[in-house]
């Protein structure tokens, strides 16, 4: 069982607070607005607790919304929901692997725009919508599933820098000591 | 025990977003604009970069390249001058003209300047962040303006930002008409989400000559626009539901994508 730690939460909360301001800030890149929240969400329910992926999912969609024409607090829905399908089977998926992170940050950063539109669409709201959405998706997916492994080295490397480093186990073994001479 | 600890979390999540979701329109504004007030300390971070990078592509001209460009901006004020004086001398005209005939004089318009801080994270909309807000006397619905042509209106207003919403999204509609001999109306309509810059005109009559090249501007009606902001130029027409009526697509003149410097109008004669 993976518990909540304070400080990779604290972490986590806030490389998604300046995620979604560098997101606003930044430019088009080929029409399209990126979009990482939901592979932090993978790196996020791969490696630590329940109680981080739904405050990553609170916060991180309600910054995200209070920036955005969106209303508010419908992106938080989408990341939980992400978010708990993956800490189902988390176990089985293979975490450690960058070709495995790249295709769970693919399919997350599918399923967090797509919910989003399906569920504004619901509401009766009047997104800007057409072919082109398409082709935004498939740009939002490519760079969630290039994020993923990126966001594992980089929180890999802050705990390298922040956290005592585990001893590695001497190989010397007293039972299989080789003892000389006579007993 | 981990599960349930799980569903209940989810169960807590989902409630809290359903609640913030059906707010009631104003809470959810003062929500929205208190949550997004936690980025003010980044909205000079902003402005400053953008200022880095300008004085960086500053830093790359040549000396005879500013002197030129120095030379060539002080001519074109020699002749905006000229201009200007010519055009008070009209105003002048109009103004007695206006007081001789019994019409209410027009009022010049009050702008005040912006920049833009940040864009819609989301693709399915198109506002922006201005760094000016209900200090410096912003409302909700002021027209804004760049130096090329009509950008959008003021949506949300917070203590020292407001939030544009850009033409072509679809909550701004702009009632403009076309610059043809008969200054035929329509009502602006959504962009493409690739193409922010192309926008529709709905709504213009079935006999309406619509050509490429001719120039589209606000019109007033509905009184949220001065009458007479560029808008942008015709690129092409075609009659739409069964030939009743005419849709034709509009290049704007403002570059929205990137927008730095706006204008935000804050009184005009309606």
């Amino acid at each position: 069982m993976v518990t909540m730690n304070p400080l990779n939460t604290f972490l986590i909360l806030l490389t998604a607070f300046v995620v979604v301001f560098v997101q606003s800030a930044s430019g088009r890149l080929l029409g399209t607005q990126l979009d990482l929240l939901p592979a932090l969400m993978v790196y996020a329910t791969l490696t630590t607790g329940i109680p981080t992926v739904a405050a990553l999912a609170l916060c991180g969609g309600l910054w995200l919304d209070s920036l955005s024409a969106n209303p508010l607090g419908i992106s938080v829905l989408p990341l939980a929901a992400i978010g708990f399908v993956l800490s189902l089977r988390r176990d089985l998926l293979l975490g450690e692997q960058s070709f495995a992170q790249f295709v769970l940050g693919l399919m997350a950063s599918f399923a967090a725009p797509t919910a989003t539109l399906l569920m504004m669409l619901t509401a009766g709201k009047n997104p800007l919508t057409g072919w082109g959405t398409w082709w935004q998706i498939a740009i939002m997916m490519l760079a969630g599933g290039i994020a993923t492994p990126l966001f594992f080295k980089f929180f890999g490397a802050l705990a390298k820098t922040f956290k005592y480093q585990e001893l590695s186990s001497p190989s010397f073994r007293p039972d299989r000591e080789i003892r000389r001479g006579r007993n | 025990m981990l599960k349930k600890k799980r569903y209940i979390l989810l169960a807590i999540v989902a409630v809290v977003a359903f609640v913030l979701v059906n707010l009631p329109a104003s809470t959810a504004s003062r929500l929205r604009l208190a949550i997004g007030s936690q980025f003010l300390p980044f909205f000079g971070l902003a402005r400053f970069s953008q200022d880095v990078a300008g004085s960086t592509a500053d830093l790359a001209l040549s000396k005879s390249e500013l002197i030129r460009q120095n030379e060539l901006l002080r001519r074109e004020n020699e002749q905006l001058k000229a201009v200007a004086l010519q055009a008070n001398q009209f105003a002048q005209e109009n103004a007695r003209l206006s007081q001789q005939v019994g019409w209410q004089a027009k009022m010049p318009w009050r702008m005040k300047a912006a920049h833009v801080v940040l864009r819609d994270p989301a693709n399915w909309w198109s506002t922006v962040q201005i760094d000016v807000g209900s200090q410096q006397g912003i409302e909700p619905n002021m027209p804004v303006m760049a130096i090329d042509g009509l950008v959008g209106r003021i949506t949300a207003v917070g203590l020292t930002r407001s939030q544009v919403v850009l033409i072509g999204d679809p909550n701004c509609r702009v009632a403009a008409y076309v610059e043809n001999e008969a200054r035929d109306n329509g009502v602006t309509g959504d962009s493409s989400p690739l193409e922010r810059e192309l926008v529709e005109l709905n709504y213009l009559g079935r006999n309406a000559v619509i050509k490429p090249g001719h120039r589209v501007l606000t019109s007033n009606m509905g009184g949220n626009y001065p009458s007479g902001i560029p808008v942008g130029v015709i690129v092409d027409a075609r009659q739409v539901d069964y030939g009743l009526s005419t849709e034709a697509r509009v290049k704007l003149f403002a570059k929205l994508g990137s927008l730095e410097e706006v204008w935000v109008i804050t009184q005009w004669s309606r």
